[in-house]
């Protein structure tokens, strides 16, 4: 016998106004401009899901897929999700925080957590009978898009900003999508994309399939859980963008209390922002529930959305789990990305270092506890944004093909220890 | 004709004049206020502009030009 895997998804509802809607291609209510989200059957999932059922899941997130509003036996599954939990002792130590574990979404199949919200996304616009999978993106979302189309068989239209550094370009254009690079700064982009998503019949991933796509980002939280050996931990600090990620994480916590396979959390929600973008970490300092939009000056570009959708949301949250926000300068983020990888193994893009300099940032406040379970989630690789800290690594040695030569150029790194 | 819905974010230099309606009188576009959060130092209102799709464009040019801030309803959709 196979494991059932007919969705249990069934109705879209606004989040604000709570008016329901078929499962379609749609995510703002009609009414009162509220986004859309994906309801469930959770008695169903109650009676079906299991901690045993999840385990003998493939090692990817459709491991959930009891949570997830596609079938998994349709899915365009790259192998995104079930990355690893790492308890970061050493960097632990550097901030002077006991009990810190790392999210390290750097592994998957395109290198960022974008994977996981692309897998759903594309899964569902493919059930939902659409041919061709389109994003506006500045780098991780239009690679993750690219691939998942490609596998899924689908046509991906990209649209990028046409002074994107020349790494992220190729980072789609190996999985042959229609590269779009847009004559124009980011705002002129996103303009055009809002006017393209309202007139053409494509599935763009975050505008109306978003209800679907944004519903990925919660199996961060069931892993974390399960890793954590089912149970949330004290304090997440996580990178906020448009916020979505950061909503959803919490969200998967909240599911799993639901099905009844963890206790209800009391997780502590603290986000991460880069001061050149933080619509968020400003209003949060202001103590205002209404951010401002802002114009994007960061290094941190895949965390640079000005107007963020879920900014509300995420300033909500803040204050209901008793968070706080962190924002960083640039220099702190390039500080905060060469620490991450100096004391745990781990490469990760500007993002990363948003959220390691927001971290020691937050433990200073005291807005940390020490003894705190505190997990940070780490969403995209190092190689994404190597032009972020090149300048600023260590030089390598260069010798000639001999010992003496060696010799000379280590001990002068050396002076005092010789080359015991 | 067309139907289109944007976010206005009024700087706090701009939270006293009527905007709004000036922006009706100015062009043949009428304006439906749908949602709106305005006080003494910032305010956001969600409108709906319905009219011919260049008169729509230059009105909001002009809201622009004014300072007001003008986004698509549904935040930023280029991502990371």
């Amino acid at each position: 016998m196979g494991i059932m895997t007919m969705s249990f998804a069934t109705n879209l509802r606004c989040r604000e106004c709570h008016r329901e809607y078929p499962l379609a291609a749609i995510h703002v209510c009609e009414f009162c401009f509220g986004p859309l989200e994906v309801t469930y059957d959770y008695d169903a999932i109650r009676k079906t899901v299991s901690r045993e059922r999840i385990e003998r899941g493939p090692a990817s997130l459709w491991r959930y897929a009891d949570f997830l509003p596609c079938d998994r036996e349709d899915a365009i599954d790259i192998g995104a999700g079930f990355t690893p939990l790492i308890r970061a002792k050493n960097l632990g130590k550097a901030l002077g925080l006991n009990n810190l574990y790392i999210k390290n979404d750097t592994v998957n199949p395109t290198w960022s957590f974008k994977d996981r919200v692309v897998t759903i996304a594309a899964t569902k616009a493919r059930e939902l009978g659409y041919e061709k999978l389109a994003c506006a993106s500045t780098g991780n979302l239009a690679n993750s898009v690219s691939a998942h189309a490609a596998a899924g068989g689908l046509e991906a239209v990209v649209f990028i900003p046409n002074d994107l550094e020349s790494n992220k370009q190729l980072g789609s254009s190996i999985y042959a999508p229609t590269l779009v690079k847009v004559r124009g700064n980011y705002d002129a982009v996103n303009r055009l994309c809002a006017e393209l998503a309202g007139s053409y019949n494509w599935a763009f991933v975050n505008v109306n399939v978003r209800p679907y796509y944004s519903e990925g980002s919660k199996t961060l939280g069931f892993e974390v859980a399960e890793q954590l050996g089912w149970r949330a931990p004290d304090h997440v600090v996580s990178p906020i963008a448009s916020g979505s990620l950061f909503v959803k994480i919490r969200k998967g916590f909240d599911e799993l209390a639901k099905a009844g396979l963890i206790d209800a959390p009391k997780t502590r929600m603290s986000g991460a922002q880069a001061t050149g973008c933080s619509p968020v970490a400003t209003a949060w300092r202001e103590g205002s529930m209404n951010f401002r939009p802002q114009k994007p000056d960061t290094i941190a570009k895949s965390l640079a959305i000005g107007n963020p959708a879920d900014g509300y949301y995420s300033l909500a949250q803040l204050r209901d789990t008793d968070g706080a926000c962190g924002s960083v300068s640039d220099d702190e983020i390039v500080t905060g990305m060469k620490l991450l990888a100096e004391t745990e193994g781990v490469f990760a893009e500007t993002a990363g270092g948003v959220t390691v300099a927001s971290l020691k940032q937050l433990t200073e406040a005291g807005s940390i506890h020490p003894d705190e379970l505190t997990v940070a989630f780490i969403t995209g690789a190092g190689f994404k944004t190597v032009e972020a800290v090149a300048g600023s690594l260590k030089t390598p040695l260069e010798i000639d093909a001999n010992f003496d030569s060696f010799e000379a150029a280590y001990r002068e790194l050396q002076p005092v220890a010789g080359v015991a | 004709m067309a139907i289109k819905r944007v976010r206005f974010t009024f700087p706090e230099q701009l939270i006293q004049e009527p905007v709004i309606y000036k922006l009706g009188h100015e062009f043949q576009v009428v304006t439906n206020v749908r949602m709106a959060d305005v006080d003494q130092t910032t305010g956001w209102v969600i409108l709906e502009l319905d009219g011919d799709a260049g008169e729509i464009d230059r009105s909001l040019a002009w809201a622009q030009e004014r300072g007001v801030r003008v986004d698509p309803l549904d935040g930023d959709i280029v991502e990371g």
